[in-house]
């Protein structure tokens, strides 16, 4: 990604519509990704829950918003401080003015802005998953807002924003580390502090509804696009290679999903086409620019399976992560990441060469660099955070609201109207008039 | 006067219904239903974890007839039900003492 630079000289670079245009839709793209995963990880959900899981998305949609044109965009990319954070100068989004550009993209600072700010909408919600059916959505929402101040803007400035991980040479190209990564080890963090949901390898805890699963799925693939090649921010080969790259990885990851379901438990499910397409999709977004085609096959196939195998390690270490957000998003990150040491071919864009192309160890050493200090970092404060607010207002709802449903307690309201005959008794809202019809007798 | 009932597989309705109607039966009651014989429930499986479903779902019918009539509708049922797998379904028989038709008040066999 192009350094934060506003130029300002007389010589600078002109408005390009088309990359403008590109970049505005893209980020639009990506903000369907955040609805897309509201519906992905609802269907996961039992009924009693289905409501919650869709809005610990949609408030990111309402608070990180907020908070990126408060502080979020200024810290992230403003400048550098010390390879950790960004600027002030750029609190309130103020002192930009529309026409200032991004770097030599010729697209308006505002147009980068708004992409970079569905990163941050999406990120916290992606932790979501981890915490379903469980936490209070008071203390959710809280945990969103001091987790992007604390941990995304910060990590989004060191990989993206000119901070350490990118002088280091780190390549994460549309998120694998500060997204996926990211998210993944801070959904372990805060499971490890507030516990497994009541019942926990004794109740049945079904998804309720595998057509919203596929839904969400199919709008995150969607969405991925803009997520990926959007990531170039310019329109042209590289973002061309990008798109063809995520498309190719998914599918094989999707592929090489169900191929391990069948051998290991018999079926193709639904839902492992569903978690094999997001897992290519996690772990191609970091590698997209660095792989090749048949590279990006070798991508989506690896974290298909990885990813397949390591969604069951809940059970054997006993923690739970109830949509597996561990198992396909730092895991599947982690893949990618590390893929880019031994794949990457140098021909797109970037001098370095991975393993397999000539480039010797060192790539590979970077990018783990990237993957654990990321990830240690994210998992620690995580913790931590998830530690304050436990402690300050409780993170958990109480065992009855978990076992009754979380719907009707935090949100007096329930997914569906399952009422029979004569179980619900109500005025008619007001100003709704009561038709009594005629029936011939 | 009897009742019977049959509780069975729900795809087999159709098959029931018209073998009924060929038998000259005047009315029947459907339920859905659920629950397990000997076979048990069935196994999904959400990525690798496997859930046992017990309660498989399934239709009760229920007919009134006169005494004469019961133990060959209960062929009848019995042949428009089976398919020969696991799980088909059971069909009893119970006394019943009195049928009322609430639109007329007639009781009895008169009432079917």
């Amino acid at each position: 990604m192009a350094p934060a630079i506003i130029t300002l000289a007389a010589d600078a670079p002109k408005l390009d519509t088309g990359n403008t245009a590109f970049l505005l839709l893209s980020s639009a793209l990506v903000m369907l990704m955040t609805p897309g995963l509201a519906f992905f990880y609802g269907g996961m959900v039992r009924v009693k829950s289905a409501l919650n899981m869709l809005m610990m998305s949609f408030i990111s949609l309402g608070i990180i918003t907020l908070l990126w044109t408060g502080y979020g965009f200024s810290f992230a990319f403003d400048g550098d401080n010390g390879g950790f954070l960004g600027g002030t100068s750029w609190l309130g989004l103020r002192d930009i003015a529309p026409d200032d550009l991004w770097g030599a993209t010729g697209t308006p600072v505002f147009a980068f802005a708004a992409f970079q700010l569905m990163f941050a909408i999406i990120t916290p919600a992606l932790i979501s998953g981890a915490l379903a059916d469980r936490v209070k959505f008071t203390a959710w929402s809280l945990f969103i807002a001091v987790w992007a101040t604390v941990v995304y803007f910060p990590v989004a400035h060191w990989v993206w924003g000119g901070g350490w991980l990118g002088q280091k040479g780190v390549i994460d190209f549309a998120g694998g580390t500060a997204v996926h990564i990211n998210a993944g080890a801070a959904a372990l963090g805060v499971i490890l502090v507030i516990g497994k949901r009541v019942g926990f390898k004794r109740d049945p805890m079904r998804p309720h509804s595998m057509p919203w699963v596929m839904l969400g799925a199919g709008l995150l693939w969607f969405g991925w696009f803009g997520f990926n090649a959007g990531s170039e921010i310019t329109a042209d080969g590289v973002a061309s290679t990008v798109f063809i790259n995520t498309q190719i990885a998914t599918a094989a990851a999707m592929i090489g999903w169900l191929a391990y379901e069948r051998l290991r438990h018999g079926s193709f499910t639904t839902l492992g086409a569903a978690s094999g397409a997001v897992a290519g999709l996690v772990a191609i977004t970091p590698s997209c620019a660095s792989v090749s085609p048949l590279g990006a096959i070798a991508v989506g196939v690896i974290a298909g399976v990885i990813c397949a195998a390591a969604v069951s390690l809940k059970y054997r270490f006993n923690y739970d992560d109830s949509l597996d957000v561990v198992g396909v998003h730092m895991v599947g990150g982690i893949v990618g990441s590390l893929l880019i040491g031994l794949l990457n071919t140098g021909g797109v864009g970037q001098d370095v060469k991975g393993v397999f192309y000539g480039g010797g160890w060192h790539q590979l050493g970077v990018q783990a660099i990237g993957v654990f200090s990321v990830l240690g970092y994210s998992l620690v404060c995580s913790a931590i955070l998830a530690k304050l607010i436990d402690m300050a207002m409780g993170f958990r709802v109480p065992e009855d609201v978990e076992i009754s449903g979380i719907d009707q307690a935090e949100h007096a309201e329930t997914a569906y109207d399952f009422t029979g005959v004569g179980s619900v008794s109500h005025a008619a809202p007001s100003g709704v008039e009561t038709v009594t019809r005629k029936v011939d007798a | 006067m009897k009742l019977i009932t049959a509780v069975v597989k729900p795809h087999r309705l159709d098959e029931i219904k018209e073998a009924l109607q060929a038998f000259g039966v005047q009315g029947l009651t459907v339920t859905e239903a659920s629950g397990y014989g000997r076979q048990r429930g069935h196994t999904e499986v959400y990525r690798g974890a496997e859930y046992t479903v017990d309660l498989v779902p399934k239709i009760r019918i229920e007919v009134l007839v006169e005494d004469a009539d019961a133990d060959e509708l209960i062929e009848v049922v019995v042949k428009a039900a089976r398919t020969g797998k696991i799980g088909d379904g059971k069909v009893w028989s119970l006394p019943v003492d009195t049928a009322v038709r609430v639109r007329t008040g007639e009781r009895g066999p008169d009432a079917l």
